[in-house]
């Protein structure tokens, strides 16, 4: 489209593959004042660009970043940036395929841990973000009578989130991004699985109890009560009721009681 | 292997326990918290606009009057801070950033 004898604006397709891909010529109809071709100012907006895709990476991940180092993350959140640009243009949406990213990325074979500690910290982002919700208090349940109790379903808080490993992913995320100066000692045989929740304004990490993912996707899914223990005791040996139901309740996993 | 079979006293029995178990936390948790202005250090605001925007930790000078931290309820106002600053419960025209 030509206005007023002005040089046509660039095509988007052409203009935003150029802006990730250095190899490809400055799109036609990015011109300066003068009218002419501006392939520095189109190098710095293309910088730009990359820059703060990276920071808002960094920023999603620190603890990847501190396991890694800053040097290797940059590097490392450049390739991604420009193999997985964004899809939306709301910056707290990006990273969701950080983890499986860095899953498959080569080099950090030798660590596989990495994209398990990346899933805590983008979940720990989207609980972050989730809807705010009162979570259910341990009173409404009690008031509940005992010979109903097993037929209860909940309707489960909207920023409880679990993220299940075979590596002890709490204790890195813990060790790099809340206590940075602590040399806790940590078992990489130790697998651990990660609930999140946000009860108030912070967001919450806790260890989960061995079958406690098990049961929160059963009443996830609108199990009752009855079921959902039933079915955690039957598939994990060790499953302890009355421990994870502790849990749950102090972190705030459940939002309102249904029947 | 034996099925194990949840029997109702049995649920009923772990969320009694479980209820009794929270019980004393949760009243601890539920300490309320205000917006305290002017005590935040630079770059440690919680943020203006509630949890879910971007703007925690954008404050750019100590103890900066627009940003505030989340306190205790009832401990804003009675904070020392250096130089007789105190914590105010609304916003202080104080310790901007320079334009």
């Amino acid at each position: 489209m030509s206005v007023d004898g002005q040089p046509a604006a660039p095509a988007l397709p052409e203009f935003s593959e150029a802006l990730l891909d250095t190899s490809l010529p400055v799109p036609s109809g990015v011109v300066g004042p003068d009218g002419k071709p501006a392939p520095k100012r189109f190098t710095v907006y293309r910088n730009n660009v990359v820059v703060s895709l990276v920071e808002a990476i960094e920023q999603t991940f620190p603890a990847v970043q501190r396991m890694i180092g800053e040097d290797y993350f940059k590097a490392l959140a450049r390739e991604f940036v420009v193999e997985k640009p964004p899809k939306s243009p709301v910056l707290m949406w990006y990273g969701a395929e950080f983890p499986a990213f860095l899953e498959t990325f080569e080099p950090l074979a030798a660590y596989p841990y990495l994209a398990d500690v990346a899933r805590v910290e983008w979940n720990w982002l989207q609980a972050y973000h989730a809807e705010d919700a009162m979570p259910l208090s341990p009173e409404e349940l009690a008031e509940v009578a005992p010979d109903a109790l097993g037929n209860m379903t909940f309707k489960i808080h909207p920023a409880a989130i679990v993220v299940e490993s075979a590596w002890p992913i709490l204790s890195f995320v813990a060790v790099n991004r809340f206590l940075p100066d602590d040399d806790m000692a940590i078992d990489l045989k130790d697998a651990q699985s990660v609930l999140i929740t946000r009860p108030d304004l912070d967001v919450e990490l806790m260890l989960l109890r061995p079958g406690g993912a098990l049961f929160l996707e059963q009443l996830r899914s609108g199990s009752t009560l009855g079921q959902a223990a039933e079915a955690a005791s039957v598939g994990v040996e060790n499953f302890d009721l009355s421990g994870v139901l502790t849990d749950f309740l102090s972190a705030g996993v459940f939002r309102t009681l249904a029947s | 292997m034996q099925k194990k079979v949840m029997t109702a006293a049995i649920v009923a029995g772990a969320v009694a326990t479980a209820v009794a178990g929270v019980a004393a936390p949760t009243a601890a948790n539920a300490q309320a918290k205000e917006k305290c202005y002017g005590v935040s250090l630079k770059g440690k605001n919680d943020c203006k606009a509630g949890a879910g925007t971007t703007c925690a930790g954008t404050s750019t000078v100590d103890y900066q009057g627009n940003a505030w931290t989340l306190v205790p309820t009832g401990t804003c106002v009675s904070m020392e801070l250096p130089d007789g600053r105190k914590g105010s419960l609304t916003e202080l025209d104080r310790d901007l950033p320079k334009a």
